[in-house]
């Protein structure tokens, strides 16, 4: 996923993944990450739960709106509430 | 959480041993408008396809490097589990596809405002490609130029 981020943003779409373990994103490094704190195979967080992987996305997709960030930006999900 | 101490024995030596490719310099495109005037495409690795699509192939040593293309007004239900990993539980995403791709609430997303349109397809890979030269030299540029072309301003990318 890190990988195809990268070419992404190399022709000028910018990205941001999702990402279940630091350990590998920090040594990867992907341009713009959200760790999120939920199990393998549950990226978003709970099935049919569609206002918390809203929430999820919306977080995520912020991160690429926020001009403060520098790559690697890897950022903690922290959810709301 | 997920932490390399919650994977299998196999799969928790196999993450700490790799020889994972770092990313440097870490490329980056900076937005130029706001969310809400932005195309929005998603790239997942859980390994998705639709029916009539082939399945991701578990044969291809170090990993299947291709990718589907989903049309972006495919129903998410219809979306077959083919990813080959054990290593996670597939039980959510085949409750719920949106956990892995997220069709539904991007076009909420859309339908909002919150982004400015979806564009007419997103991408489905299979990750848990331990050889990622041909995706590298190969699958990620295709998949990019179809993007580019596309007018693709922002992706979202899901692992699983």
């Amino acid at each position: 996923m890190s990988l195809v981020a990268a070419e992404l943003e190399r022709r000028g779409i910018a990205t941001v993944a999702i990402q279940l373990l630091r350990e590998i994103a920090v040594r990867v490094r992907p341009p713009r990450a959200l760790f999120v704190p939920f199990p393998h195979g549950y990226p978003l967080g709970a099935p049919g739960d569609a206002a918390g992987q809203r929430q999820v996305i919306e977080t995520a997709l912020r991160l690429i709106e926020t001009p403060s960030l520098a790559p690697p930006a890897l950022v903690e999900f922290e959810p709301a509430g | 959480m997920a932490t390399i101490d919650s994977l299998r024995m196999a799969d928790r030596m196999f993450v700490r041993t790799y020889p994972w490719r770092r990313i440097d310099p870490v490329p980056w495109t900076a937005l130029e408008k706001p969310l809400s005037a932005c195309r929005l495409a998603l790239v997942s690795s859980a390994g998705m396809v639709l029916p009539g699509q082939a399945p991701f192939d578990p044969r291809v040593r170090g990993g299947d490097f291709s990718f589907r293309e989903i049309p972006a007004d495919a129903e998410v239900r219809a979306l077959i589990d083919s990813h080959r990993s054990l290593a996670f539980d597939h039980a959510g995403m085949t409750s719920d596809p949106n956990l892995v791709f997220p069709l539904d609430r991007a076009r909420e997303l859309a339908a909002d405002g919150f982004v400015g349109s979806l564009n007419g397809r997103h991408l489905s890979f299979m990750g848990s490609i331990t050889a990622p030269g041909r995706l590298v030299d190969e699958a990620a540029p295709d998949a990019a130029r179809l993007l580019v072309a596309d007018g693709v301003d922002v992706a979202l990318l899901v692992p699983v």
